[in-house]
């Protein structure tokens, strides 16, 4: 089983995060914050594009490398006492969890947040089979208390406004008592501390995701605010990373300069409160942290992705930068794109990973705008790749026939000069004639425009007339 | 085929290259041997280490205190724990250092070992601290054990003025100097400030799962 995934219908899933006031509420608050604190952070570092530079430098190096520092690194972790799992599909990664899980007879796990375990859909494998999985991360309890997916990639409730979480707490923790108030952010987070304080400590295994891969030392690094992270994988007897191939990089200095771009670009700050190293199982004479490290390293498509057009992609460090600045991503929120990675960098991934065919519209959810790319800590050229994208999804008919109608007869006239701006004269001069008033209330053939705001008529000449009467001007 | 051997496979398709290619060996042995130069911030470059990790502590709402020499850290303890209403009694690893200092000065009450569910106060002895974000250093081992980092609400660290380095390179080489290249700790937890979560409508709440205080204590001056 896989990340449950409804691309597909994203023009409808679009449609109604517009009309959902909780959502709009939730986005509103959370848009402003995102954007002002990392500009803040920006700011503070006259140093940052030159990061910016060498933090994509050091993962485009790497992926060129990585078979061979995906060796170094193995060796290394081996070397450490750690083990390492290849897994080519979220199937043998999923096997590879359950495994584990049969050979300690594992009940209840603690996970801290991971993508990759989004990705492979674990939770419901896991309680398919009987053992409880716990997310610890206070925004991944939220959404799984209310099976959801996350709707960010570093803020997985953010879709929620405190109310709606409150109401969740009502109903879930059935034993504290009902009368209680939970109109404070403050109750909601001492409340999920205390509740999961008790999973931490019975967990049988711990699960958590990994930001970085170091092959210097077969080191992996987890980055939290919570410290949810650290209890997962130090008080459970057994920790599992989960990690996909591109999260590698080579030396603690590289790890270093990645870091320095991570939070800035995501929550703004200069560093998130626990950036962890863990290196291998418990050493001799340690008094905590877990008896046996295990790392499974997940491919699922990331190297079908690597030798061709959409390889820049794999630079990704998971920030949330270019969610956070997208105007539709904040428009809409997460779950309308139906994939786990939305946004503008999940609309690259997602026909990635999983396939255009289910995830045609994602492309196209963008207006190009550039916001994304100028803030990308990495670099990656995201409108670039979803142009690309919209190539491919034209040249496999996966559009709508009216869009490739309207293209070929615009097509027409492109390739007709005289005839496009005589064409486009008589167009604008119709439609000023009808709209004297100056705007138009309604307009065929562009309902989806004028159903929410005014169509501005024509004022004047057409561009190519008045361009080429200024030309004719001494 | 094991998944292993499919995923390499794959990635030298993709690449275009065997595996073998003595140049590209070359140039990833060198580069993990001897790591290139990046960009460093001019921030960490500063005469003064202790004061901008003491003001970039603070800018992330740890609290922070001067202590002249390490004979002074439990009577600063027990103030500090009094101030806060919180009861005499710690939990630390056997840091030798720690073990060294006159605690019989005062009523603090000692646990070794592990963190407890039950246990309120934590204290570490930090490996290093790094001026440029304010960040602590702390290693894993019997010395001080992970979990005290993150079980106990309130968490006091002691790091000496000396072992303040003004940025990340500079820490990199201390710990390639303390463990070996390439050798490393079973956990290094880098701690910027008391826990927190803002997942809750961006709301910054201090305390998530970790300490919901983080009380600093700088021993000693920085050897010129």
């Amino acid at each position: 089983m896989s990340a449950p995934l409804n691309s597909a219908d994203f023009a409808a899933n679009a449609h109604r995060a517009l009309g959902d006031a909780h959502l709009q509420q939730a986005l509103h608050v959370s848009r402003d914050g995102f954007i002002a604190k990392r500009a803040k952070a920006v700011a503070r570092l006259p140093e940052f594009e030159a990061l910016r530079d060498a933090a994509r430098d050091i993962k485009a190096h790497t992926l060129a490398n990585l078979d061979l520092y995906l060796e170094a690194y193995e060796a290394k972790v081996l070397a450490a006492g750690g083990a390492v799992h290849y897994a080519a599909t979220t199937q043998a990664a999923n096997a590879i969890v359950l495994d584990i899980c049969r050979r300690h007879g594992a009940k209840s796990i603690a996970k801290g947040k991971s993508m990759i375990g989004e990705e492979m859909g674990l939770n419901a494998v896991l309680e398919a089979q009987g053992i409880t999985p716990v997310e610890t991360d206070l925004g991944e309890y939220v959404i799984q208390l209310r099976h959801e997916m996350p709707s960010h990639i570093i803020a997985p409730a953010v879709h929620l406004t405190r109310d709606q979480i409150a109401a969740d707490f009502h109903r879930a923790h059935k034993a504290l008592p009902p009368e209680r108030d939970l109109s404070e952010p403050a109750a909601l987070l001492t409340e999920a501390r205390n509740i999961l304080r008790e999973k931490f400590l019975a967990a049988d295994i711990g699960i958590t995701g990994a930001n970085f891969l170091i092959a210097e030392t077969g080191t992996s690094i987890i980055v939290t605010n919570e410290g949810n992270g650290d209890l997962s994988q130090s008080l459970p007897k057994v920790h599992i990373v989960l990690a996909s191939i591109e999260k590698l990089v080579p030396t603690l200095e590289d790890a270093g300069t990645l870091l320095r771009v991570l939070a800035r670009s995501g929550t703004g700050q200069d560093m998130s409160v626990y950036t962890t190293l863990s290196t291998g199982p418990r050493r001799p004479g340690d008094p905590d942290g877990p008896d046996e490290y295990h790392v499974i390293l997940l491919d699922n498509g990331r190297t079908k992705m690597l030798g061709g057009d959409f390889a820049e992609m794999l630079r990704c460090i998971r920030c949330g930068a270019c969610l956070n600045h997208c105007p539709v991503y904040q428009s809409i929120g997460g779950h309308a794109y139906g994939s786990i990675y939305p946004g503008p960098m999940g609309s690259v991934l997602t026909p990635g990973l999983f396939g255009l065919d289910h995830s045609a519209d994602l492309p196209n959810a963008s207006t190009l705008c550039g916001a994304c790319e100028s803030v990308c800590p990495v670099r990656i050229p995201l409108p670039k790749l979803l142009r690309q994208w919209r190539e491919r999804g034209f040249a496999r008919h996966l559009g709508p026939e009216t869009q490739r109608l309207g293209l070929a007869v615009w097509g027409f006239f492109a390739m007709r000069p005289r005839l496009y701006g005589r064409a486009a004269q008589i167009g604008m001069r119709g439609l000023a004639l009808l709209g004297r008033r100056g705007r138009f209330r309604s307009l065929p053939f562009a309902t989806s425009w004028t159903t929410s705001r005014d169509f501005p008529a024509p004022q004047g000449e057409t561009f190519q007339a008045q361009f080429a009467a200024a030309r004719k001007k001494p | 085929m094991s998944d292993r051997a499919k995923i390499f496979a794959d990635i030298r398709r993709a690449l275009g290259v065997t595996g073998a290619e003595e140049a590209r060996r070359r140039a990833v042995e060198a580069r993990l041997a001897d790591p290139p130069e990046s960009v460093i911030p001019a921030r960490g470059q500063t005469p003064d280490p202790v004061a901008l990790f003491r003001t970039e502590a603070e800018r992330v709402f740890a609290t922070v205190e001067m202590v002249g020499a390490a004979a002074d850290i439990p009577a600063h303890i027990a103030d500090f724990l009094q101030a806060k209403n919180l009861p005499p009694r710690l939990r630390k690893g056997a840091d030798p250092y720690l073990a060294a200092l006159p605690w019989h000065t005062t009523a603090l009450r000692l646990d070794e070992g592990r963190a407890e569910g039950a246990d309120q106060v934590g204290l570490a002895h930090a490996f290093a601290g790094i001026a440029e974000t304010g960040t602590l250093a702390l290693v894993s081992g019997p010395d001080n054990p992970t979990t005290l980092n993150f079980l106990p609400e309130t968490h006091i660290v002691i790091v000496e003025a000396q072992k303040i380095v003004g940025d990340y390179e500079t820490f990199w080489c201390e710990l390639r100097a303390a463990y070996g290249p390439g050798g490393m700790p079973r956990t290094v937890n880098f701690i910027t400030g008391p826990s927190r979560s803002a997942d809750i409508e961006q709301t910054l709440l201090l305390g998530a799962h970790g300490p919901r205080a983080l009380h600093i204590l700088i021993v000693g001056t920085a050897v010129p």
